[in-house]
């Protein structure tokens, strides 16, 4: 790896480039999935290559290869300055970083059990234990489950001396049971919906979700759903489940917080954002109970947004986000810092792969605990609505106006969750929202949830993000509205 | 371009040399593409990558699995082969796993230009420089994206099944941002030359500047004009569902409503790959030729498309839609044609005495698979019509609308086009004019 980077760091500045960063990487992937009793993918990828990211002329150019060969990796170092230079027709200054140190450092993350040994026979036959026990429930009509395992073996090196190999291994599972019946489609999701967990590690998670376990219980409720009544429309107190309150602090914190959008960089795309720069530090955000942190440190668990140093050579750090409802903090990247006066960045840049730049990402965005368990929560509610594992989510392009549906409801009547209800959906605007919260679980609750799938860019890059969350109330919310007017 | 058919040939030659399984199918794609990015009126990201990926699917005793890489090299091709085979054996058999294809015949596509393929960044830039100065002339920001490339798709079998597809493609997207306002405009293409890129320019900004000071008005069921982009990133929705396995697993909102009434008279909709203004190689992912397949007719739910697997079960033929396999989707129609009237846009809002124009939508999600409930906002420019003409721009709403309600309310419609969003793939359909839209709730903007 060090030869190739190297190669294209010297070729880069050999043509001008006044900075450049060159990342190697190699990605390895198993995906195995089953339904309804068979095998559904059984696929092993690699894909090797390289990127060179260069500054000339006071501006940004990229290529990237597949092809290692020496021609080939001057040619795209060649190319990204090339690329600059075009970039430099249309600038309005030259781009400037926040100064960085040079590191050399070799990093490996935890990894107790590595999934890529462990033989595929055995994670399709436990797949297919979990798939038969929610078949097992009448009403059931679509059983799947999944794992996925990466390993990212990644060299960065810098025209400013930083050397730096990291690899991380990371896991995922889920399933999902799905009921058709009369003119509805139910479906109930373990231990999260849309893949599951993921978390930074080995196949341990794996061992340690119970998968099968919990499957008589997630297949009874995804039948049971067709008989319960529908989520009530109007103003209720709402308590949410863990991942769920992960995707709202995904959603409606994590989005707006990064700096890029809020300085118009994904204007045509993924969005600005409502956080505009005279918000930092008098903002109310939310209440008081409310801290957030990104926080990309190992100290804060094996999150999907966990590494030693971002895509740019910065050390992995815990930013202040939200402190006592105060919004506090932007998650940055070297440029985005430089330009609003702050003399570090964050360390949030994070590519997709060797072909892709990196891009202003979350780390791992979580709310801090508070006190008690969810049924002391719940005990302590006299009129509301329980709400678990997120079904669909939607926000504006500034992140004011969202609206999410989850798989299943229960009503709290005095301090108990009575009646199961089914298509539950809330809404409301952002910062509402976070200030109308009264109550969030405490540690015993607390769990780092994976959101594989973030999108963010052009040409487009999927990362994954880490949520910490406990369940948290939410008082006064708009419930029902998805389904009001159909 | 990064793949020819002759690199192609000869990897999969290594690839049948290096293969002890009893099939073996292997998928090569190639893309070399580049994408300038600006916003700020300044290009702020540009970036090229060139990528070739070989994909070997064994199949023996009835198992099937794939591996993939992007190296070349003698033994990296062995090794790929081995542990397609290796995967292949650790599972359960599949009954209804069938034999791979034997050769097939396609019918021809010419959708490869060479200038577009081999776009300078330079050119792209001057391009951007232009957009850049025409948002000055109206005191706006511009940003957007200019892309440029070319896309390689080969599949080969064991049984002498052998498909080459080469595609040019761009993009240009741009925003338009005033202090209070924006617009926006997007064309995608074989040719960059058909992108118009100064038309785009030119509608964002009168977007932009037509949207000013946006006025806020009550939620609730309105009369609205959707514009090709916003009726293509709802319809992308419906594309699963129209899969033959999606309907057998009962997990498609058209799960017993095949043969059926579904949408008003007047929609129509095919799967249509050899439509001019569509793109797309003329083979599925097993390499069965694309048919044409009319999906829905005056209102009823016609055909469904199947792979081979699926049509076995079904005892039909297939349609040559099927994804890759192993997969557990199916297959999908993904060329949709949605036929239109012979109206302008204009001579549409003319009609209307009160509704709403929207330009496109945003991050729109399922809220109930069978009912076919949608959520999503409006974005870059949205419009209140009275008395036949466009008024003002108004705020943000976020609708919850069921598709299949909203496609029994389709009053008028234009002529269909190509239209590219940011939630699906390019379509070909026409504005709509649709009755009672439910706009649930507005945002701040």
């Amino acid at each position: 790896m060090k030869d190739w980077a190297q190669n294209a760091l010297d070729t880069a500045l050999k043509r001008g480039a006044s900075y450049a960063d060159v990342r190697v990487m190699d990605l390895r992937q198993r995906y195995l999935s089953t339904k309804n009793g068979q095998a559904g993918q059984v696929r092993d990828s690699q894909s090797l290559g390289l990127g060179v990211r260069v500054i000339a002329g006071g501006s940004w150019g990229f290529a990237s290869t597949q092809n290692l060969s020496r021609s080939s990796v001057d040619a795209a170092a060649d190319l990204a300055v090339q690329i600059a230079r075009a970039s430099a027709l249309c600038k309005k200054h030259d781009v400037q970083l926040a100064p960085e140190g040079k590191v050399v450092e070799r990093w490996e993350a935890s990894c107790r059990v590595d999934p890529f040994s462990v033989p595929v026979s055995t994670c399709l036959d436990l797949m297919l234990r979990v798939d038969a026990e929610l078949r097992k429930v009448k009403g059931i009509t679509l059983a799947e489950a999944s794992m996925d395992f990466r390993r990212i073996d990644q060299l960065f090196l810098s025209s400013e001396g930083s050397e730096i190999r990291q690899v991380k291994t990371q896991t995922g599972t889920g399933y999902v049971a799905t009921s058709f019946a009369g003119e509805q489609i139910q479906r109930r999701s373990y231990p999260s919906s849309f893949g599951g967990q993921y978390q930074t590690r080995g196949y341990e998670l794996v061992e340690e979700l119970d998968l099968i376990g919990h499957a008589p219980q997630v297949a009874e409720e995804a039948a049971a759903l067709h008989q319960c009544d529908q989520c009530p429309v109007g103003t209720k107190d709402i308590v949410l489940s863990g991942s769920q309150v992960g995707l709202q602090i995904h959603e409606s914190i994590g989005h707006p917080i990064e700096l890029d959008r809020v300085l118009g960089d994904e204007a045509n795309y993924a969005g600005m954002s409502f956080l505009t720069l005279e918000k930092l530090g008098n903002l109310r955000y939310g209440s008081n109970l409310v801290n957030v942190v990104a926080d990309a440190t190992i100290a804060h668990g094996p999150g999907l947004g966990t590494f030693a140093y971002d895509d740019e050579g910065v050390r992995a750090q815990c930013t202040p986000i939200i402190q006592n409802g105060l919004f506090t903090g932007y998650l940055t990247s070297r440029e985005s810092a430089a330009s609003i006066g702050q003399t570090r960045s964050g360390g949030a840049m994070r590519a997709e792969g060797w072909n892709r730049i990196p891009l202003i990402r979350m780390t791992n965005v979580s709310l801090l605990p508070g006190k008690g368990n969810l049924e002391d929560l719940i005990g302590d509610t006299s009129d509301g609505i329980y709400m678990e594992t997120n079904r669909s989510w939607s926000i504006d392009d500034r992140r004011y106006n969202f609206q999410f549906g989850t798989e299943i409801g229960w009503e709290i009547k005095h301090g108990r969750k009575t009646r199961m209800l089914k298509n539950p959906s809330y809404g409301g605007i952002t910062t509402e929202f976070w200030n109308s919260c009264d109550a969030i679980c405490g540690p015993e609750e607390w769990v780092l949830w994976g959101t594989p799938n973030c999108g963010k860019g052009q040409p487009p890059q999927t990362m994954g993000t880490g949520h910490g969350a406990s369940p948290a109330r939410f008082r006064n919310v708009q419930v029902g509205v998805a389904y009001s007017g159909n | 371009m990064v793949l020819t058919r002759q690199l192609a040939d000869e990897l999969f030659g290594k690839v049948l040399k290096y293969s002890r399984a009893e099939e073996t199918e292997a998928s090569i794609s190639g893309v070399s593409y580049s994408l300038t990015r600006f916003a700020n009126n300044t290009i702020h990201q540009n970036v090229a990558e060139e990528d070739v990926t070989i994909s070997v699917r064994a199949v023996s005793d009835h198992r099937t699995a794939r591996a993939s890489t992007n190296k070349f090299d003698d033994d990296s091709i062995r090794q790929v082969c081995e542990s397609a085979l290796a995967l292949a054996g650790l599972q359960p058999p599949d009954p209804d796993l069938l034999s791979v294809p034997g050769a097939q015949v396609y019918r021809a596509v010419d959708r490869f230009d060479r200038e577009t393929a081999e776009l300078s960044p330079r050119a792209r830039a001057e391009t951007v420089q232009k957009v850049i100065q025409r948002a000055g002339m109206d005191h706006l920001t511009a940003a957007g994206v200019f892309s440029s490339g070319s896309v390689v798709q080969a599949l080969y079998n064991s049984r002498g099944l052998s498909a080459y597809h080469d595609e040019s493609v761009s993009e240009f997207s741009v925003t338009m941002l005033g202090d209070s306002s924006s617009g926006w405009a997007k064309r995608t293409g074989t040719r960059w030359q058909q992108l118009s890129v100064d038309d785009l320019a030119d509608r964002a900004a009168r977007k932009a500047t037509q949207s000013r000071e946006p006025r806020e008005i009550s939620p609730g069921k309105y009369t609205v004009i959707l514009e090709p982009a916003a009726v293509m990133d709802l319809m992308g929705f419906f594309l699963l569902d129209f899969g033959g396995l999606a309907v057998e697993e009962k997990r498609s909102c058209l799960t017993d409503r095949v043969n059926q009434k579904v949408f008003g008279g007047n929609i129509h909709v095919r799967d249509d790959v050899y439509h001019p203004s569509q793109g797309g190689a003329p083979f599925d992912g097993e390499g069965m030729p694309r048919q044409r397949v009319s999906l829905v007719r005056n209102g009823v739910v016609e055909n469904l498309v199947y792979s081979r697997q699926t049509a076995r079960k079904a005892g039909t033929a297939p349609t040559g839609h099927g994804f890759p396999l192993p997969n557990e989707y199916g297959e999908a129609p993904v060329n949709i044609v949605v036929e239109g009237e012979r109206r302008s846009e204009e001579e549409i809002i003319h009609s209307t005495s009160q509704g709403l124009l929207v330009t496109r939508l945003w991050y729109i999600r399922e809220v109930d698979p069978y009912k076919k409930i949608m959520t999503g906002m409006t974005r870059d420019g949205t419009f209140w019509i009275e008395d036949g003409e466009v008024k003002y721009g108004v705020k943000n709403f976020r609708f919850n609308e069921s598709l299949i309600e909203m496609l029994n309310k389709v009053e008028m419609m234009g002529q269909p086009q190509r239209a590219a969003g940011e939630e699906s793939v390019e379509m070909v359909v026409p504005t709509m004019k649709v009755a009672d839209f439910n706009f649930s709730s507005l945002t701040k903007f």
